[in-house]
């Protein structure tokens, strides 16, 4: 009867979990221990040739290396948080870690640093090691910097009569609009500063290099109406308003072939180009392109940058702390440092670094290495990726005119105050 | 039978009728329908990153999440490209599926099941899968799209990167995926129609189109019913195609209302914002349905 | 003679008709097999000069394209058996028997069908995880197996089974299970492959949730590898397409295959009673 139905689905079900339950996705392996690193982009790749050196000199542990792009890892990383499946160990960028700081997803690292003989805190930079330090706790170890420097075509410049970059943004502008009458005298298009919409860097670069002061009343309200940030936003507009910057996004869809072609003479990037143009640039222009620091408002020399980068952290959740700070010690040596700069392009973190060879005969670097002498930090809230991806929007409204400077950072700051809001009454309530 | 056998029996049938839909029920219900109650709840919260972190955090917001739906002014965006993609890709796509329905189903075409399965193919693909390929096709530069224009002496359009044509680009993918779909269920709506209909008719001197606009269009009015029903119901739910394609840009021309509660929900961890999103998503489709059934009602008559 | 410029005109409108939908298609296809950058060049041409196979090898050999597909196919093999099931059973008892407050649970559910599924979302990817069931299979597949819309499927064609049959097994002494499974189900098979193939190529394109449920790339749905594999590698135009043929292929070939019962749900669903 209706007994032999039921047992059918019991025994139907019982069948089903157990070879459900054979399927779901473990950790493996109990010898030798496995450590998760999520790392993204062209490192998740690249540090995989890294690994096999770290597992020889520690036979116990594995590592098992998953590469996220950079697109879609902010994103990932907090579904993981929430969702409790996150890594042992996992490369952030340092802008992130106040937000995952916040959430106390990210183990800190302090009591692992002052024990050990690899790390020694005061070979970083200043400038970068500043970042990852949030409310007095060191929540991550620098693996690489990435701060932004110009990338040029030399000859071009030297036609239009520049054999050095220029010093400011004023002398920018002028070459910009030499390069454009002699572009087009001779009916060739020509962007001659390439400053992608979708991208916020170049506008906060060019806020710090006007003061900063992103943020008012205790980070907790959006000043980017303020006059600082208004003067780099109206210089920023002034490129795509004088169309010296293209500023629809699929204009240019190949950064190398245009820079090639004299499409885009200058291109405002960072340190994992060197490999790119070397490796994409058409061969016969590969003593034509160039590094400089960047240009300043004033005549301060190099201009400030940001002390951009990603940093080693290990998640709170993880039951394979010691293991992972063993990785995030090997990866942050200084002879993996340089190792990794030889595969990669991306720069050691570790003063002492730059002493090897291969980075201190490099014509390219030199221009990131003065350049990180001078990086300020950016204000250390949860919300900052949200506020910078939201200022990419506005950057692109203001570049194809469709606002104006002041229209767009009037509702910028409402935005942002908008995304503040809970920060705000947090801090209100004395919880932060 | 006596009555009470007859009711032994029925009651041995209602429990065995519940022991039926027990599975299924019960999905539904812990899938289904706890989801859909707890989303209400946590819309009248403002559950998001920090309470990841510290659950203490989470404030009771009653509607303030809604009031913030209608002041924020990219819901307003996502809204109007929504209806911009339901009210002109709609009909689009139904008037395809229509127009190839009465081709393939004339007497006078050959080789009817070769093209059905053509037409069908685009709907078993995967969506993202042919985005990517589309996302290719409307290159500025290398996609064939602009190619084939090229032949007739049109300037290279910016598909994707223009804010103006970025939506028509999309609507385009969504009717060359979807259109098989809607034109089988009005073939098998043209094949009910019976013949003798169209006989009597042109017995009577009407030409091809009096028949058509006499006896089709009368006749498959409900079958068009329901189909713009589900048409509709489906492409309020616009996401993938923005998501693959332009990442709801350019400047958001194209960030549909459920690619924005992703954002706010997936992406930024808003999620009492982004369910409050949700729930204003599915009483505007509800909206619709009921008109729809109104409508459908009325032709019944 | 008119009926042949008539006809004429149709059949090329309608071989017009195909080229257009299958060009992109073909494309795919065609680019799939082309050398890195081969695609972009102009003048742009439509078939490979040199055709490649590296692009397939990359896939599977560094991108492990293969476990995608294992992903994949266990995760809609197992909701399809499990949910056809399930579905089967309860469409059957909407159909055939009559128990107080059919009709409203029926209209009820059919109501639901209305609920965009992304309302469920996050409150389910919470439940998920108190369950400890983020990035896993089950995680993927117990979602899945709600599924009004298959209910509805079977009850319209189950209600085509002759109450004779069933009267005269239940006359025999068949318990109630033993009537589903042995009159009901052999008749409904047509409808019940249409479900499995509806079900299969449903789970094996959707795309969202298994994009939220699962973190780890080696649980990844070729759907979700293939927009993970955009993030990376979008200049690599010819790499993106023989993913997307990879992730298209499989359905294509079961829907060639079962075409009639894939089109005879449709219209079994469609055609309004």
């Amino acid at each position: 009867m209706t007994r032999a139905a039921i047992q059918y689905l019991r025994l139907f079900t019982l069948f089903l979990l157990a070879m459900l339950s054979g399927v779901r996705c473990r950790a493996s392996s109990d010898t030798p221990e496995t450590i998760k690193f999520w790392a993204m982009g062209n490192e998740g790749e690249m540090v995989r040739q890294l690994i096999p050196e770290f597992e020889r000199l520690n036979p116990k542990i594995h590592v098992n290396v998953q590469q996220i792009p950079w697109t879609a890892a902010h994103e990932k990383l907090l579904t993981a948080f929430a969702g409790e499946s996150t890594p042992d160990v996992c490369q952030l960028g340092n802008t992130w870690l106040p937000e995952f700081s916040v959430l106390h997803s990210i183990e800190p690292l302090d009591r692992f640093a002052a024990h050990s003989s690899g790390i020694r805190l005061n070979d970083f930079f200043e400038g970068v090691l500043k970042t990852n330090i949030i409310d007095s706790a060191l929540v991550g170890i620098p693996w690489y910097v990435d701060t932004r420097v110009v990338f040029y075509r030399r000859d071009l410049l030297a036609e239009a009569g520049y054999t050095t970059f220029p010093a400011t943004w004023n002398e920018v502008l002028r070459l910009c609009d030499l390069m454009q009458r002699n572009a087009r005298a001779k009916h060739i298009p020509r962007y001659p500063l390439f400053l992608p919409t979708g991208e916020w860097v170049p506008a906060i670069i060019l806020g710090m290099q006007s003061g900063g002061n992103f943020l008012r009343d205790g980070n907790t309200r959006g000043n980017f109406s303020g006059p600082q940030f208004h003067r780099a936003f109206d210089l920023l507009a002034q490129f795509y308003q004088k169309e010296y910057s293209p500023a629809g996004m699929q204009l240019i869809t190949n950064v190398y072939n245009s820079f090639s072609d004299g499409l885009i003479t200058m291109y405002i990037t960072g340190p994992w180009n060197i490999g790119e143009f070397t490796r994409r640039i058409s061969p016969n222009l590969q003593s034509q392109w160039m590094t400089a620091p960047l240009p300043s408002m004033d005549s301060t020399s190099p201009g400030i940058s940001l002390p951009l980068g990603t940093s080693l952290s290990i998640f709170r959740r993880s039951s394979h702390k010691e293991a992972g700070w063993k990785l995030i010690e090997f990866l942050t040596s200084r002879d993996q440092s340089v190792a990794f700069y030889k595969i990669t392009g991306n720069l050691p973190p570790r003063k002492s670094a730059w002493n090897d060879s291969s980075l201190s005969q490099n014509k390219y670097i030199q221009a990131f290495y003065k350049q990180l002498q001078r990086v300020d930090p950016l204000p250390q809230v949860a919300e900052w990726e949200q506020i910078v991806i939201k200022l990419q929007l506005y950057v692109e409204y203001v570049a194809t005119q469709t606002m104006t400077v002041d229209e767009a950072l009037h509702k910028f700051d409402g935005d942002v105050d908008q995304m503040l809001e809970k920060r705000r009454w947090l801090v209100e309530k004395n919880k932060h | 039978m006596s009555s009470r056998v007859r009711k032994v029996r029925h009651d041995n049938h209602t429990a065995a009728a519940w022991l039926f839909l027990a599975p299924a029920m019960t999905a539904i219900a812990v899938f289904f329908i706890v989801p859909v109650l707890s989303a209400l709840i946590m819309s009248l919260t403002d559950f998001d990153v920090y309470a990841l972190g510290d659950l203490s955090v989470v404030r009771f917001m009653g509607f303030h999440n809604y009031v913030r739906i209608f002041e924020t002014p990219l819901f307003w965006t996502a809204l109007k490209n929504t209806f911009y993609f339901v009210l002109v890709g709609g009909p689009l796509s139904v008037a395809a599926s229509l127009g190839t329905a009465l081709m393939v189903n004339s007497k006078l075409a050959r080789f009817k099941s070769f093209f059905r399965t053509v037409y069908f193919l685009p709907v078993v693909t995967s969506l993202v899968a042919v985005a990517v390929v589309w996302r290719y096709l409307y290159h500025p530069a290398h996609g064939l799209l602009n190619l084939f224009l090229s032949w007739f002496g049109v300037a290279p359009i910016d598909w994707l990167g223009n804010p103006a044509i970025a939506m028509p680009a999309i609507i385009v993918l969504a009717v060359w995926k979807n259109f098989g779909y809607n034109m089988l269920i009005f073939i098998a709506g043209l094949q009910n129609i019976p013949d003798d209909l169209y006989e009597a008719a042109r017995i009577d001197g009407a030409g091809a189109w009096r028949q058509f606009i006499d006896i089709t269009i009368p006749t498959l009015a409900p079958t068009t019913v329901f189909v713009v029903m589900i048409t509709i119901i489906g492409y309020f739910q616009l996401f993938a195609e923005p998501y693959v394609m332009t990442e709801g840009g350019p400047m958001n021309a194209t960030t549909s209302i459920v690619l924005m509660m992703y954002e706010q929900g997936f992406r930024w961890w808003n999620m009492g914002f982004a369910a409050a999103i949700a729930f204003v998503l599915f009483v505007l489709i509800l909206f619709f349905s009921i008109v729809q059934m109104l409508i459908q009602r009325r032709l019944q008559r | 003679m008119n009926n042949r410029a008539s006809t004429l005109a149709l059949n090329a409108g309608l071989f017009l008709l195909a080229v257009i939908t299958l060009t992109p298609v073909a494309w795919m296809v065609s680019a799939s097999f082309m050398l890195p950058g081969e695609a972009s060049t102009t003048p742009i041409h439509f078939f490979p000069m040199h055709p490649t196979l590296e692009h397939y090898e990359a896939l599977t050999e560094r991108l492990h394209v293969g476990r995608y597909f294992m992903n994949s196919f266990i995760i809609a093999s197992v909701v399809t058996l499990i949910s056809t099931f399930i579905n089967s059973m309860a469409g059957f008892a909407f159909a055939k028997y009559r128990f107080p407050g059919r009709n409203k649970l029926f209209r009820f559910l059919l109501s639901g069908m209305i609920v965009p599924a992304q309302v469920t979302m996050l409150p389910l990817f919470l439940m998920l995880k108190s369950m400890g069931l983020v990035n896993t299979y089950v995680g993927v597949i117990l979602p899945g197996l709600a599924s009004i819309f298959g209910i509805f499927l079977i009850r319209q064609f189950a209600g085509s089974v002759p109450d004779s049959l069933i009267e005269a097994a239940r006359l025999d002494g068949a318990s109630e299970f033993r009537v589903y499974r042995s009159v009901v189900l052999p008749l409904c098979r047509p409808i019940l492959y249409t479900l499995a193939l509806f079900t299969f190529m449903g789970t094996w394109n959707d795309f969202m949730w298994p994009l939220i449920v699962m973190t780890d790339n080696a649980n990844y749905t070729l759907p979700v590898a293939i927009a993970n594999l955009k993030g990376e590698h979008l200049l690599d135009l010819e790499l993106m397409m023989a993913g997307s043929v990879i992730t298209v292929l499989p359905v294509l070939i079961l829907f060639l295959a079962f075409q009639r019962h894939y089109i005879r749900g449709i219209m079994v669903g469609g055609v309004k009673e």
